[in-house]
């Protein structure tokens, strides 16, 4: 298939174009949609589409998304777009108990074809309040579907899929993802929520990576084989539903895990894909599961203090080495630092 | 005791004798199920919260009555009578209110998420004023369908200072909805009264900036009040909406079944038993010679025959499989 040169926000772009070309129930909302947002993802849509279908709203984060959720059961099928994650809080009971559990306590008379655009990460100086990632939160909620892209290509197919879904779907972006230079097909199909996609294979070790630490596990598994390290790199693309098949698959094969997000480490979804991975490859294992995640602190804004919090290459690229000398056998003279050195 | 003063008759000028024996129907059946529920919780054949309208049916009736199936009714927690009155069959009410598998919403609903979507009953939910956004959502897919479609939100005088509340008549006011907000104001939210919850005592001046039409209306009175509403819905059908309609009544129960009602006022508790909208609209109806006392009693009856068969169908009901719950978390593709 014919590739272009794009970048995430157009992917995300496009994406909303076709899906509103081709479905008139098709709305976005959201604060400044209609003048394209602060990073340019609605850029053109209401003077393709009319104010009437990519409406602007006041900052009324809860009752906008609650609108949505009647608009989605009335048979629309909004995309809301919550600017900043961290202001998701701020519309949690309208998607935790009204959207979540809609089709549920209706005994199925009620859908909520509903997508919920945001953005979350750490990286761009912006401070505790607008750098979060809690991803973690939302999926804990049955009857959410959470799905995290890391690349231009996996955003438009999953966004399609996302709209097209007939329950609430959260789709979780990066901003550090938005404007990289990124080669994706002309025309991207659909990618199925629920499905992993292998982004490099490997014999040695397996690393299952979540949104912006796809490419940094990438990174990581390049440096990993020049240390004799063959790492496979997992992105799972979707956390509900989660496509543990694969990557259980993986771990029986390589017998060794990493697991890395940005979100924090503690309660972090990392913990829940290690929990499941251990019930699921418990035999396989040569080593304990490791996790990579930010630590247990509000993302600070200083740039030397930001830099260090976030999570990158150079850690999965240690908790990789400890997971693959794990079970070394004893050696006279062990070269000092050579596990835990980055 | 002394000598028990008659109701004040019911304003039905407006009324003609079909509409009121029609509302009158539609309230003895909200009473009589509702009054069977009270005695069901009782011995916990019903399940869970369970909040009655008795002495607030008036308002249901007068509204839902002059809905159509396509019109969406969302509720609150308080919503047997909305659900009633807007076309769910008792039956499956009541086995809804027993957990069985006929139950309007197979039994995983329950008293306070009735959906009844074939008669556009949205929905209720047990989250005060978490359904007005949805209702405002509703009100804009229909104006962007182009539709005369008009969604009516009910709520109590609680809900009226939550966030939700001002986030969305700003919305429905900005986006110029086809939406009716009725606010059932019962001086309550559980045990507190407004005046601990507000410095605003009407509902109207809380949204009185925005200029729609707000009324405030005696809501024991239903003859008064289906003219008012009657009056709403033409606005809110020729697209001139949203309104407010704010409907001042008692529940002559406590929050819910089961509550001590230390808090009640037993003085303001009898003129209200006086001012009850059942017995006043039936008076007015006998005054006007479009019932005498043994239709009105057979009205009555009726109505208990009708709950005492729901309450036989909801009994021979199974309850629904185990496996229904996982089944039903998320909806698959059509
Ligand atoms: C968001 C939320 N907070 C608190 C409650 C507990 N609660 C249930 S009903 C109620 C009072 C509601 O009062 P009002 O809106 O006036 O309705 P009424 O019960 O008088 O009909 C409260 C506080 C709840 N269900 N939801
Ligand atoms: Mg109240």
């Amino acid at each position: 298939m014919a590739e272009v040169q794009t970048t995430f926000v157009k992917a995300i772009n496009a994406a909303l174009a076709r899906a509103m070309r081709a479905d008139e129930r098709v709305i976005v909302l959201g604060e400044d949609v209609a003048e394209g947002g602060p990073y340019t993802t609605t850029a053109g849509l209401a003077e393709e589409f009319g104010i009437e279908r990519v409406i602007n709203t006041p900052i009324s984060e809860a009752a906008v998304c609650g609108a949505a959720i009647g608009a989605a059961q009335a048979g629309l099928r909004p995309v809301v777009e919550i600017m900043f994650i961290d202001f998701l809080t701020l519309a949690l009971d309208q998607l935790v108990n009204q959207a979540a559990k809609a089709h549920f306590m209706s005994g199925g008379q009620l859908t909520v074809p509903l997508v919920v655009r945001t953005q979350g990460g750490a990286g761009s100086r912006s401070g505790a309040q607008h750098s979060q990632s809690l991803e973690a939160w939302l999926t804990h909620v049955p009857g959410l579907k959470v799905v995290m892209p890391s690349c231009a290509a996996d955003a438009a197919g999953l966004l399609a899929s996302a709209i097209a879904d007939p329950n609430p779907v959260v789709f979780v972006e990066n901003k550090s993802l938005y404007f990289r230079r990124e080669l994706a097909p002309e025309d991207p199909a659909p990618v199925p929520l629920g499905r992993a996609r292998t982004l490099r294979p490997g014999r040695d070790l397996t690393i299952v990576a979540l949104s912006r630490l796809v490419g940094e596990a990438l990174s990581a598994a390049e440096q990993l084989a020049s240390d004799g390290i063959e790492a496979e790199v997992i992105d799972p693309r979707t956390l509900t539903p989660l496509d543990l098949d694969t990557i259980a698959e993986s771990v029986r094969r390589t017998g060794r895990a990493v697991v890395a997000h940005e979100a924090v480490y503690t309660g972090g979804f990392g913990a829940e894909i290690a929990a499941q991975l251990q019930a699921a490859a418990f035999d396989f294992l040569k080593a304990p599961i490791q996790r990579v995640g930010a630590p247990f602190t509000p993302v600070p804004v200083s740039p030397p203090l930001e830099d260090a919090y976030r999570p990158g290459a150079a850690e999965i690229h240690r908790a990789a080495r400890i997971a693959a000398h794990w079970d070394e056998p004893f050696a006279a003279s062990p070269e000092p630092g050579a596990v835990t050195a980055p | 005791m002394g000598t028990p003063t008659p109701p004040p008759a019911s304003t039905s000028a407006e009324l003609d004798g079909e509409t009121a024996l029609g509302l009158l129907r539609t309230m003895w059946r909200i009473r009589c199920f509702e009054e069977r529920v009270a005695q069901l919780k009782r011995t916990l054949q019903v399940h869970g919260l369970i909040h009655l309208s008795i002495g607030g049916e008036g308002v249901a009736a007068a509204i839902c009555g002059q809905l159509r199936d396509d019109d969406t009714v969302y509720s609150g927690h308080r919503a047997h009578g909305h659900a009633i009155a807007k076309g769910a069959p008792l039956d499956r009410v009541m086995a809804e209110l027993m957990g069985r598998s006929d139950g309007l919403c197979r039994g995983l609903g329950g008293s306070m998420h009735l959906v009844d979507r074939a008669h556009g009953l949205l929905g209720a939910t047990g989250v005060v004023a978490g359904n007005i956004p949805l209702a405002v959502g509703n009100a804009l897919a229909a104006r962007l369908r182009g539709s005369d479609q008009v969604t009516v939100v009910f709520f109590g005088d609680g809900a009226v200072q939550t966030g939700y509340f001002s986030e969305s008549v700003n919305l429905a006011a900005l986006w110029e909805l086809p939406l009716i907000l009725v606010c059932e104001n019962n001086g309550f939210a559980e045990f507190t009264p407004r005046s601990a919850h507000t410095t605003v005592e009407r509902v109207c001046d809380a949204v009185a900036p925005y200029r729609f039409p707000c009324q405030s209306v005696d809501g024991t009175d239903v003859g008064a009040l289906f003219a008012v509403f009657a009056a709403d819905l033409d606005l809110a059908r020729r697209g001139r909406g949203p309104l407010l309609l704010e409907c001042m009544t008692h529940r002559r129960r406590g929050h819910y079944e089961g509550d001590q009602e230390a808090y009640r006022d037993a003085l303001a508790d009898a003129e209200w038993q006086r001012r009850d909208p059942l017995a006043r609209l039936q008076a007015d109806a006998i005054a006007q010679r479009w019932l005498d006392e043994a239709g009105a009693g057979a009205l009555e009856q009726g109505a208990r025959a009708e709950v005492e068969q729901a309450v036989s169908f909801a009994r021979a009901s199974p309850f629904p499989a185990l496996e229904l719950a996982g089944e039903l978390v998320y909806a698959s593709e059509r």
